[in-house]
């Protein structure tokens, strides 16, 4: 019943807030309500959510198309409620960012901002493999509007190659739910069975790859990243690369043992390149999205490590990351937004110089670039370790590539951090420009503090991620049922 | 006392309804005074299509099984009577988008035409002899043929009834010559009397039953039979071309499936690689054709014929699950159609010019209610969830790939994938004008006509069903295969 309600608030907020002619404030002020209304919903949750159950958390079930054994159902496990979680906070932090920065025609913004939220945690509580294609679908409707209309110079251009890339990816995951599911007779994710056919796994492979992006699927992600309005970017680099995390966890790895084990090589080796490729393009990056958008690429080829590890380790620790990527990029790429908005650019060489007079900023700066370079101590640094733990076992090498991309995550978050922060003040950060003020720290600081708050306690997530935390028998578990 | 057949007037109710309709309209075009012929007119034909869907839903009730009439010239069943009642709502809705289209003479006519054309359509669905097949074809595309010539003071409207009118005719032929082949060959005109009396390898009857494939794949607009078809679509008047996107297709597309099902069975594995090849060659040339086009009509018209493409497949699976799946297809794939060209007619009526990309540009903020339909249509007719053109190509891949052909799905999504580029070519004119950094405040184009509450009513009868058919799928996809239970599969 939760799941249905956390799916349908959103939805529903989305047409009032489209059908209502209301004021431009009060529509602002109506989708932020919805937004923390769907916080305070997980948060009340969570409180009876029992982790360690083996059952289905909060399940609904309609029948919906039974000729094809088509049916609405949904529910939660304890990586999905954590991916729910991170969906909604991202999603109203973002939704407070749209509110602050005054979006043109807010009637059809906000209605778009809780449709794509109301799609995401639809995906991420699925448990029927069309229902999952159908959110994943669905979630594109609101992506292209909000990119095409609302981004930057190079909009247009942006969304046709973004849903180029996705749509491309995704059909031919279509192509593979028609197959999977009529020859197993049922789409229920439950009863579904496995398959040993290597073209099936091999149409959602690439989706989720375009998705996360991995290489060589990336082609889509610098542009769309930066032409996207500052917190739909959030919500892109953040959340949305979960469902590439969410569908290999919960349709790939259960139902295509045999194509893992023949694959598995191939993924870990592309992850591998992801990771060391796009820390050295972050690091030659000229302007701050750039930067968090390749390092937001490399940290989805270390989580694919995880999850392609197929071990506890690796499992707990692509959760874990999972989680605290989202966190850490959607606050950056919020503070970049800030940033930009301030100074007028982006680009690394106008700016410089920010933290005098500023500490507020320079204070939210060096902490999320502590997080992504994942110092000791930190919660990534938590959810790296057990990444890297778990693809060791799997071959030293893969560790020790992951190892070295620390070393290059170090190099260029420092160099964001200095050339934001340090060194002569350039043309764009001119005193003028005010510090945070407490509705940008409103959204930021929320985000930061969960962050905190993994770090001192990482095992709230990993150990409440899988059943009895025990991932791998509970995920291949999953093969044995009828 | 001459002895007379029994006629079982129900079974026939729809049609009668809709050709008295056509009667009193066209009465009144001479009797009525002249302000108030557009009013009875267009009254006495929108009660026209409400009665004959009423009566079609009379026969979809009380028949459950199928019943062949006066010597098997027609069938009363749940097939004919499913695809009756879809086809009069689709006339229903013409009717409403009609009404405000500034027409000035011929108005009493052109009502009489379109009720005449779709007394034809419905009972071309129930047809099951070579004989009243041909002449109900020929019934529906006679005044089809008039009705796109009706403005008269366009050229390119005289232009497309005349184009039409050869093309059309040509196709007639063909069907005509394969009626005769089969005829001559079987000496039987009753699509089951055919079936027992086939001769499977008789050369005549086979390439009769290919001519008759290719003159229906005519009226279809498959390629490679499909060259009228953006020429028509765009010089016909716009609800005229709402009509036969929906309508001709609606028609079409029941009339093959039934006689290729029940007279042809024997043959299946020849007429349904020919209806496969059919197919992906309308899945080729439609979406990249209308990747080319910049006329908003000409686009709907290929896409026309792409949508041919995945009907077919459905036909080609030659299963009930196949049958099912294109009754289901063509509910969202008509709403969406016939709601697209609805919004193109109001765009046309306020720019007084033909819609390209171009002038459509801002349509999604000038009028939100039209671009939020035009955007669920397009969606709808691309195959995005939440619509229901999304479960008709998910409904129509699963039959197919259960007939075995697994490489027609992987060319359906191919095809799929070359459709969005076209169809978000048009959200993106709706909602992103180029070249304009910031979305300041609109002026909308074409000043500010009145509000059409009639063809908003048909905007909006379209969102419901495009999106009211994902949401509620189950109770009409038993209804779609209750009427497919009627054919002999």
């Amino acid at each position: 019943m939760l799941t249905t309600l956390l799916i349908v608030v959103p939805l529903v907020a989305a047409i009032v807030v489209w059908i209502l002619p209301l004021s431009n404030e009060s529509t602002a002020g109506l989708a932020l309500l919805a937004a923390l209304a769907e916080v305070g919903l997980w948060v009340g949750g969570a409180r009876n959510f029992d982790f360690s159950s083996q059952e289905q958390q909060y399940s609904a079930t309609r029948e919906w198309f039974s000729d094809l054994g088509i049916s609405y159902s949904v529910g939660l496990y304890g990586f999905q409620y954590w991916l729910v979680g991170l969906t909604i906070v991202v999603g109203a932090a973002a939704i407070g960012y749209g509110m602050w920065a005054g979006r043109e025609r807010p009637r059809a913004y906000f209605g778009l901002m809780l449709f794509l939220v109301g799609s995401l945690v639809g995906l991420f509580s699925s448990q029927d493999l069309l229902l999952f294609y159908v959110f994943f679908e669905a979630m594109l409707i609101p992506l292209y509007l909000l990119v095409g209309v609302w981004g930057g110079p190079q909009r247009v251009k942006a969304t046709i190659t973004f849903v180029l890339y996705t749509m491309f990816g995704s059909l031919l995951m279509l192509a593979s739910v028609i197959a999977f599911g009529i020859s197993q007779g049922t789409f229920e994710l439950a009863e579904i069975g496995t398959s040993s056919n290597d073209w099936i796994f091999l149409g959602f492979l690439v989706a989720f790859f375009v998705k996360s992006p991995i290489l060589p699927f990336h082609g889509w992600l610098r542009i769309t990243y930066t032409e996207a309005p500052p917190e739909v970017t959030a919500i892109l680099s953040g959340v949305v690369p979960k469902a590439a995390v969410f569908g290999f966890l919960w349709i790939v790895l259960p139902h295509f043992p045999g194509p893992v084990a023949d694959f598995r090589a191939l993924v870990l080796v592309l992850a591998a390149a992801t990771l060391v490729y796009g820390s050295l393009l972050a690091f030659r990056q000229p302007d701050i999205r750039g930067v968090i958008a390749y390092s937001s690429m490399a940290q989805m080829g270390l989580i694919m490590f995880g999850i392609f590890a197929v071990n506890d380790l690796g499992l707990d620790g692509a959760v874990l990351h999972s989680v605290n990527h989202g966190l850490v990029s959607a606050g950056f790429f919020l503070v970049a937004g800030m940033i930009e908005s301030r100074a007028g650019t982006g680009e690394l060489a106008r700016l410089g110089g920010m933290a005098k007079g500023r500490p507020a900023l320079a204070t939210v700066v060096m902490i999320l670039g502590i997080f992504t370079l994942a110092v000791p101590g930190s919660t990534n640094f938590a959810g790296e370790f057990a990444v890297l733990a778990g693809v060791f076992q799997r071959g030293w090498g893969y560790a020790a590539v992951g190892a070295a991309a620390i070393v290059l995550a170090a190099m260029y978050a420092l160099r964001l951090i200095s050339a934001i922060l340090h060194g002569r003040r350039a043309s764009g950060s001119e005193d003028t420009s005010a510090d945070l003020v407490g509705g940008e720290l409103a959204l930021v600081l929320p985000l930061v503090a969960i962050l905190a708050m993994l770090s001192a306690w990482p095992a709230l997530v990993t150990e409440r991620s899988f059943p009895l935390d025990q991932p791998t028998s509970f995920i291949s578990g999953q093969e044995q049922a009828p | 006392m001459i002895d007379t057949p029994h006629v079982d007037w129900l079974a026939l109710s729809p049609t009668i309804a809709l050709l008295g309709a056509s009667a009193i309209a066209l009465l009144g075009a001479v009797l009525v005074p002249r302000p108030a012929v557009r009013a009875f007119s267009a009254a006495i034909t929108a009660i026209g299509f409400v009665v004959s869907a009423v009566f079609a839903g009379v026969v979809f009730d009380r028949s459950p099984d199928p019943t062949v009439l006066l010597s098997e010239t027609m069938t009363r069943d749940q097939l004919g009577a499913l695809a009756a009642i879809i086809l009069a709502l689709i006339g229903l809705v013409v009717v409403l988008v009609s009404w405000s289209d500034g027409r000035r003479d011929h108005v009493g006519e052109y009502y009489a035409l379109l009720s005449a054309s779709a007394a034809g359509m419905v009972f071309i669905v129930s047809a099951s002899s070579l004989l009243t097949m041909f002449l109900a074809l020929e019934w529906f595309s006679i005044a089809l043929y008039i009705l796109c010539a009706l403005d008269t003071h366009r050229r390119e409207s005289l232009e497309a009834g005349l184009k039409y009118l050869i093309i059309g005719s040509f196709g007639s032929g063909i069907l005509l010559f394969g009626c005769a082949l089969v005829y001559g060959s079987t000496g039987e005109l009753g699509f089951s009397a055919i079936r027992e009396a086939t001769g499977a390898d008789d050369p005549l009857f086979v390439t009769g039953m290919a001519m008759i494939l290719s003159g229906l794949a005519f009226k279809v607009s498959a390629a490679p039979f499909h060259m009228w078809t953006p020429d028509v679509y765009q010089g016909a008047p716009t609800p005229v071309t709402a009509f036969m996107a929906g309508a001709t297709k609606v028609a079409a597309l029941v009339v093959t499936l039934r006689i290729l099902v029940t007279a042809f069975p024997e043959q299946a594995e020849i007429w349904s690689v020919a209806v496969a090849v059919l197919a992906v060659a309308s899945l080729v040339i439609g979406n990249l054709a209308a990747i080319a086009q910049r006329d908003v009509k000409r686009m709907l018209a290929y896409s026309s014929v792409s949508h041919a493409g995945f009907l077919l497949i459905a036909i080609a699976a030659n299963s009930d699950d196949g049958a099912t799946s294109l009754l289901y297809y063509l509910i969202p794939y008509v709403a969406a159609t016939v709601g697209a060209f609805a919004v193109v007619a109001a765009r046309e009526r306020e720019l007084g010019k033909p819609v390209s990309l171009s002038n459509l540009a801002g349509l999604g903020w000038e009028r939100p209610f039209l671009g939020v339909g035009m955007w669920v249509f397009m969606l709808s007719l691309a195959g995005f969830p939440l619509t229901g053109g999304f479960l008709g190509k998910l409904f129509v891949f699963s039959a197919i790939y259960e007939a075995g052909w697994w490489w027609l799905v992987v060319i359906g999504v191919l095809a799929t994938a070359l459709s969005l580029a076209y169809y978000l070519n048009i959200v993106r004119a709706l909602y992103m004008r180029p070249g304009e950094v910031a979305p300041g405040p609109v002026v909308a184009a074409g000043g500010s006509p009145p509000r059409d509450v009639l063809l908003d009513t048909a905007v909006a009868a379209g969102i419901v069903v495009t999106i009211g058919s994902f949401f509620f799928v189950q109770p009409l996809v038993d209804l779609a295969r209750d009427a497919a239970a009627s054919l002999p599969l």
